[in-house]
């Protein structure tokens, strides 16, 4: 299965990367290699098998509506590339949304 | 020139009144300084790990249960993946291809009082993003991430109504669903409930939808039906002078009543969904969908019914009385203290409305008690007090001068009825006006109001108007 250096292009641009000519030969050749990898799964035989959202028989655990999390802005802004005034910056983005 | 048929689906998104966020157990309080109810899962630190807030799945299957929807289970959490700073994990946790919520209708009810059914899609549950501050950073932008991780819950209606006013109306038969059920708060301004709407036309008779447009983030019933009424009108100018739709993301400005198309992201539709592997599975027991079934309110709907029929209201004041389920309780447990079931609609929805709309402190509910409304509202229907009186009141009773009662004795506001001190204000009047009670003899019997409201006059308000109009019709005749 051979990738497109379009498709390519694509993923790394979702991926926010922008990978020179040379690194992109590669991308196309190490990911082609794995979806190869990965084709391999479609010969297993799954005739009236469900589709299964996660491989364990176990479901969820939920915990209960509280309030337990102490406010510790200082703590995790200290460790923040850039924060001031209680808010965290970074370079101006201008979508509207 | 060919007719055209509008085709509009919505999207709402109302915000679950849980107390902590549908991942983590940080506040979901509202109005909080930035990012101090931000824990190290809404910040996607390293290693945290997402749980599932019990509450915010009680709720959807609440509203679930309450449209006559499927409740799915499991249900699973998926990844919806793109970057933005207001998004620090890189993707938000929504529902994909298994929601918690499938099918279900609403009816809606259209200004002239007919009914149409809205089939809805499904309804999933997911995490809100972070606000991100645009002006005043010097270039850069500023994120508070208090907002991110807030329980959303997203319904998707089917591409059913067919004009901007089912569309509005569709959006508050939701807004009444929700606000009734308790599990949103309904406050537009804050956010609570908004809504994406898409629009499309097509040839009356064509099966096939046209190209639509999604109209974003609008949060006024008055917005939507504006919004969609520009959008319908500009795409069958274009369709009748040959220009095709683009399919495209546009927004409405309120200040100039049009949509403009908002800057298009590439890219931007292509998620990658997949099932998140920090989740397993939701279940909702069968047990648990007995209990709430069980519990679920009386909706608006329902209740606007009852009320017409156990009060005998009219389908206007009963609409009015449940467009919030405060005002509703408030109607019923001020009848229960006792007052006219008539007179206690007119005054919620005329005095005591005007008094909340007045005060420019945003009150959460009346200052006055429904047990102090219902003695007031006693002493008009037993003509203890005027109308007019009764307004004087209220106004003392709403600043905490006390109670009805108390307050008419204090001003003597007691309204008088038939006896010494109303004929003798009878006579006075008679006498001072022989002209006009020589015309009303002649047969000018309009002139009644006239000597009415003289009486009126000379008892400083406080005759029982309808006593003296009975008493003067009595003493003019018989001269």
């Amino acid at each position: 299965m051979d990738l497109t250096a379009e498709t390519v292009r694509g993923i790394a641009k979702l991926a926010r990367l922008r990978p020179n000519p040379e690194e992109e030969q590669r991308l196309i050749q190490d990911l082609s290699a794995i979806l190869e990898f990965f084709a391999q799964l479609s010969e297993a035989e799954v005739d009236g098998i469900e589709p299964m959202a996660h491989p364990l028989e176990v479901d969820q655990r939920m915990r209960e509506d509280e309030v337990t999390e102490p406010d510790r802005r200082e703590d995790y802004q200290e460790i923040a590339p850039d924060a001031r005034e209680g808010l965290y910056r970074v370079p101006a983005v201008l979508d509207s949304d | 020139m060919s007719e055209w048929e509008t085709v509009i689906g919505l999207e709402i998104h109302t915000q679950l009144s849980t107390r902590s966020k549908l991942f983590s157990a940080a506040s979901t309080q509202y109005g909080a300084e930035p990012n101090r109810q931000a824990c190290g899962i809404d910040l996607a630190l390293p290693g945290v790990l997402p749980v599932v807030n019990r509450e915010a799945i009680r709720m959807a299957v609440m509203f679930g249960l309450a449209v006559g929807a499927k409740v799915r289970t499991p249900c699973v959490f998926a990844r919806k993946n793109y970057f933005y700073p207001d998004l620090p994990r890189g993707y938000q946790i929504s529902q994909y291809e298994l929601p918690i919520v499938e099918g279900g209708e609403v009816e809606i009810e259209l200004q002239d009082g007919s009914h149409r059914r809205i089939e809805l899609t499904r309804a999933h549950l997911e995490e809100d993003a972070g606000k991100l501050l645009h002006e005043g950073y010097a270039g850069e932008s500023a994120v508070d991430l208090n907002r991110a991780g807030v329980p959303l819950m997203e319904i998707v209606s089917e591409p059913q109504m067919r004009s901007p006013e089912e569309a509005s109306a569709y959006m508050r038969t939701l807004h009444g669903i929700v606000t009734f059920l308790g599990i949103c708060d309904g406050n537009m301004e804050q956010g609570s409930f908004r809504c994406d709407a898409n629009i499309s036309m097509r040839q009356k008779g064509e099966k096939e939808l046209g190209v639509k447009v999604e109209l974003k983030n609008i949060n006024s019933f008055r917005f939507v039906e504006r919004a969609l009424r520009y959008e319908q009108q500009r795409q069958i100018d274009a369709l009748e002078s040959g220009k095709p739709i683009i399919q495209e993301t546009r927004q409405y400005d309120p200040g100039t009543d049009r949509t403009r198309p908002m800057r298009v992201k590439e890219y931007a539709d292509d998620y990658r969904y997949f099932p998140d592997p920090d989740l397993l599975p939701v279940v909702v027991d069968e047990s648990i969908q007995v209990e709430l079934a069980k519990s679920l309110p009386e909706l608006p709907q329902a209740r606007k019914t009852r009320l017409i029929k156990q009060y005998a209201l009219s389908a206007d004041l009963a609409a009015v009385l449940v467009q919030s389920r405060q005002w509703a309780d408030y109607f019923e447990a001020t009848v229960e203290a006792g007052a006219g079931a008539s007179t206690t609609a007119r005054w919620i929805t005329g005095e005591v409305f005007a008094r909340m709309h007045k005060d420019s402190t945003e009150l959460a509910e009346p200052p006055v008690s429904a047990n102090s409304l219902a003695q007031l509202l006693k002493c008009i229907d037993s003509s203890v007090v005027s109308n007019s009186a009764a307004k004087e009141v209220l106004a003392a009773m709403w600043k905490g001068e006390g109670e009805a009662e108390e307050i008419i004795e204090a001003r003597g506001l007691r309204q008088v009825g038939a006896g010494a001190d109303l004929d003798q204000w009878i006579d006075q009047v008679i006498e001072a006006h022989p002209d006009e009670v020589e015309q009303y003899r002649g047969g000018k019997d309009r002139l009644l109001g006239f000597f009415v409201g003289q009486v009126m006059k000379a008892s400083g308000g406080k005759a029982d108007p309808k006593q003296v109009s009975e008493q003067l019709r009595i003493k003019l005749q018989s001269g």
